[in-house]
């Protein structure tokens, strides 16, 4: 499974989180929302421009705008 | 079982006493008392929704002294035993960043309620139960309300409530908040856990985090460090998480101690970033979700279809936020809400506009001409009248943002305009209020102020409850195409656009000025949750409907009465003297004995159709009743604010008598037309009478072109309202904004108008 970037995922990609390297807020913010090291992950789409984007966590869905999507990496599922 | 309303509003009044008060019942009194119950959980959850199935009527909304966030308290009788139950804002933690969690927090800890039913959504059980964990953690009385079975179910998810009841150690009661459903049972398990002893859980962090927590927990036990607040754990692993507020309340407290505590804490953090690449928050967390995931396998949570699954929610997504369709279906709606709001209201709005002119008029005939019927018409009627003959419309306009905020499709608008948004230091969730706010031209800021409150992150919040006035409401309108008309008649349509479009320019270049200065901040860090799309229940439009428009009755009926009534004593009082009077006096005197007794009697009848002479002397008259007008105008301490006004204000090209219309507007933006017809002799003018006024204003040689626009701009962007200032403090917690607004938008506007008003002299 190789590991990249949230911001290069793909709508409707799949992935496992790998790691998330942020503190503060944010990291905050994104642990309580569900989003931690193994964690799997969908992508459910993408706003007109681009930016945030939606994905789908354990029972919900999330946007992230794409800075803070960065500090997301993901092990993706070879299948799209 | 009816408790009457007065002791209701008994218990309002003491709501800033509530926490002496709660612990005065629970020492005196024994517990067959009111208990007090508190509602927690993610947003989302169903809390609302509990709390009105709970206690239906007998509620009231209160707000957190210095903050925004609203709660409820309601009450209620199950099986003989009064209850009293507090609805609190929703949060996915307890680390306080946001308001809505220190709110949540500060509530548990200082009010201490008996027990607290945490609200989860069973559809969304893993991330619910982070909160859960917390609670546990600080140790309050619980009991687990799993909503959205009904929700759960369609999806697939079989949870067993006994099992997770066991594994957690806390009752768990399942469901359905909306038909009330299982209500009765998770009422019983709150009943018997009330008013037992907190007691803290430990949840173990792992070899490192768990040694240093026994080591803080020691140093806080001896110094008894917050202890009479939080748990010594909690309060450990608080400062492992960087929380905020604790880490400012311990440094209150006792800072010798709290200095050890945070060198401890940057010791474990520098040791766990070296040996696993890790902030100890975030091995907290993944602790906590580990807590979890260990319950939840053990049987509790079997997924019935395949997690893949798209369900009907996602459907609908692909198509309401495609990236084609989704922009195109959003203008469609926002016109919509525009249309439903402005022409559903136009009728109950006319009705009140004729009951306002009916009373007036009744008024006008009953009462002895004098100070207090000059008072009650063009203070009291005419204000009051302005203000509530709005309610309708703001009542639509609530009504709809209630159907898109409890649809879910509000969510997906702010997802959808984020990205431009941010361009101007802003969130895609400030869309709302400033479309509500007039973005499509005709609204209104006080509820475009009020629906900031969607908004999570501070400072965006607060520019966009200080740009929204720039937008072009309602009551600037009517002035507007009443410049437009008399100035740019040719082009009314494209001129009307144009200054739609410069409002919009305006404020959001205002909004990114201010993010760049007294806002300054990198964007607040905001992980959205775009929860399912849903009905609406009549019930919950309704509430939500009503809530909003009472809190806008009441705000701006007080406040606005008190204003007009202020406003016309300035431009009545002080009064010419009495030989100036006697003079005008003399004038209508001379005409009138110059003409026959038979004219006289003519002129001075009600009919419309007299002879030529009668309609000559009627107009002399009335020119000198205008003169004379205009002259205790100019006397009057309004004449005379208008006049001071004068030197600075002709660098914009305004002259006393628009001052006056200014200053007036400062009330509410609908008295600068009425203001300037009194100003400019023409008597009482309406809003819809405006055509001679604006022929009057064409006429002249104070006005043309140049001051037209100038002026255009001054009003729109300028100090708002009284009563979206007075808004403005509630909402950003502080007056000092609401003074902030009032300067900057008036020195802003002035300085704009003087621009536009120099240069288009220079260039002619
Ligand atoms: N199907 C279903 N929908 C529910 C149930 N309970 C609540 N809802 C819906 O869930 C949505 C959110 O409910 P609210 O009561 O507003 O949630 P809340 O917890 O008060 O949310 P915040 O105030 O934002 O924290 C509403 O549209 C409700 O109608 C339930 O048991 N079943
Ligand atoms: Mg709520």
């Amino acid at each position: 499974m190789p590991e990249i970037n949230l911001r290069q995922m793909k709508k409707d990609q799949s992935g496992t989180i790998s790691a998330i390297k942020v503190g503060g807020e944010l990291g905050l913010r994104m642990r309580e929302m569900g989003l931690v090291a193994g964690t799997r992950i969908t992508i459910q789409g993408r706003a007109p421009l681009n930016d945030p984007v939606a994905l789908r966590v354990m029972g919900g869905i999330l946007t992230l705008r794409n800075n803070e999507a960065d500090h997301i990496t993901v092990f993706v599922e070879d299948k799209v | 079982m009816r408790r009457p309303p007065a002791v209701m509003v008994a218990v309002v009044v003491h709501r800033q006493h509530v926490p002496l008060k709660n612990k005065q019942k629970r020492d005196n009194q024994p517990m067959t008392q009111t208990i007090h119950m508190a509602l927690a959980g993610n947003p989302n959850a169903g809390k609302t929704t509990l709390f009105n199935t709970l206690t239906g009527s007998r509620q009231h909304v209160g707000n957190y002294p210095g903050i925004t966030v609203d709660y409820k308290e309601g009450f209620f009788t199950h099986k003989n035993q009064e209850i009293n139950l507090t609805d609190l804002p929703g949060t996915y933690s307890l680390t306080a960043y946001s308001v809505e969690e220190v709110v949540t927090r500060d509530y548990l800890v200082n009010e201490k309620p008996q027990v607290v039913i945490n609200i989860i959504d069973a559809s969304n059980l893993e991330r619910n139960l982070y909160l859960t964990t917390q609670f546990l953690e600080l140790g309050c009385p619980l009991v687990i309300a799993l909503n959205m079975i009904d929700v759960a179910k369609d999806r697939g998810i079989a949870i067993n409530p006994e099992k997770l009841a066991v594994l957690l150690g806390v009752p768990v009661a399942p469901i359905i908040a909306r038909s009330g459903k299982g209500t009765d049972i998770l009422i019983d398990q709150a009943v018997g856990q009330s008013g037992q002893q907190w007691q803290p859980r430990d949840i173990s962090y792992g070899e490192d985090l768990d040694a240093a927590i026994m080591d803080m927990i020691a140093l806080i036990t001896e110094e008894k460090f917050l202890t009479g607040i939080y748990p010594p754990r909690f309060t450990a692993i608080k400062y492992l998480e960087h929380d905020d507020q604790m880490l400012k309340k311990g440094q209150q407290e006792n800072s010798l101690t709290a200095d050890i505590l945070e060198e401890k804490v940057t010791q474990v953090s520098d040791h766990l970033l070296k040996t696993m690449d890790a902030y100890p928050e975030a091995i907290i967390a993944d602790h906590r979700y580990g807590f979890i995931k260990s319950i939840l396998r053990q049987g509790v949570q079997t997924q019935n279809f395949d997690t893949d699954r798209l369900y009907t929610s996602d459907k609908i997504d692909k198509v309401l936020t495609n990236r084609l369709l989704g922009p195109v279906f959003m203008c469609l709606v926002l016109f919509g809400l525009y249309q439903l709001t402005f022409s559903w209201s136009e009728i109950p709005v006319s009705w009140l506009e004729s009951f306002f002119g009916w009373l007036g008029s009744q008024a006008e005939t009953l009462l002895p001409d004098g100070p207090v019927k000059s008072m009650l018409i063009s203070g009291v009627i005419h204000g009051m009248g302005g203000v509530l003959g709005f309610v309708p419309l703001i009542m639509f306009m609530f009504l709809g943002i209630a159907i898109l905020e409890d649809s879910g499709y509000l969510a997906r608008v702010a997802f959808m305009m984020d990205r431009i948004f941010r361009i101007f230091g802003l969130h895609g969730s400030s869309v709302m209020p400033f479309i509500i706010s007039g973005g499509i031209a005709g609204g209104c800021a006080v509820p475009g102020v009020m629906a900031t409150r969607t908004l999570r992150s501070p400072k965006e919040r607060l520019a966009t409850i200080l740009t929204v006035p720039f937008m072009n409401c309602g009551a600037k309108v009517p002035v507007i195409a009443l410049l437009i008309g008399a100035f740019f008649s040719e082009n009314k349509a494209m001129y009307m656009f144009l200054f739609t479009l410069i409002s919009w320019v305006v404020a959001l270049l205002a909004a990114k000025f201010l993010r760049l200065t007294v806002l300054k901040g990198p964007a607040t860090p905001f992980v959205m949750e775009l929860p399912p799309y849903r009905f609406p229940t009549l019930q919950g439009l309704a509430i939500h409907t009503w809530e909003r428009t009472w809190q806008y009755i009441k705000k701006a009926g007080t406040v606005i009465l008190g204003i007009s009534i202020l406003l016309w004593a300035m431009m009545s009082y002080p009064e010419l003297s009495a030989a100036r009077k006697a003079d005008f006096e003399q004038q209508r005197q001379l005409i009138s004995v110059a003409v026959s007794p038979a004219i006289l009697a003519e002129s001075s009848s009600k009919s419309d159709a007299v002879s030529e002479e009668a309609l000559t002397l009627r107009q002399k008259i009335s020119l000198i009743n205008r003169q004379e007008s205009e002259q205790a105008l100019r006397h009057s301490l309004a004449g005379k604010v208008g006049l001071t006004l004068e030197p600075i204000s002709t660098l914009a090209g305004f002259e006393w008598r628009t001052n006056i219309a200014l200053v007036g507007g400062f009330a509410a933006k609908e008295v600068i037309i009425s203001t300037l017809g009194t100003a400019y002799s023409m008597g009482d003018v309406k809003a819809d009478a405006s055509d001679s006024l604006g022929q009057r204003l064409t006429t002249d040689p104070n006005w043309n072109k140049v001051v037209a626009v100038s002026a255009l701009i001054f009003i729109m962007f300028y100090a708002p309202c009284f009563v979206t200032v007075v808004c403005i403090a509630k909402e950003a917690g502080h007056w000092g904004w609401s003074l902030f607004s009032i300067s900057f938008n008036t020195i802003f506007a002035f300085l704009l108008a003087t621009a536009v008003y120099q240069i288009g002299i220079r260039i002619g």
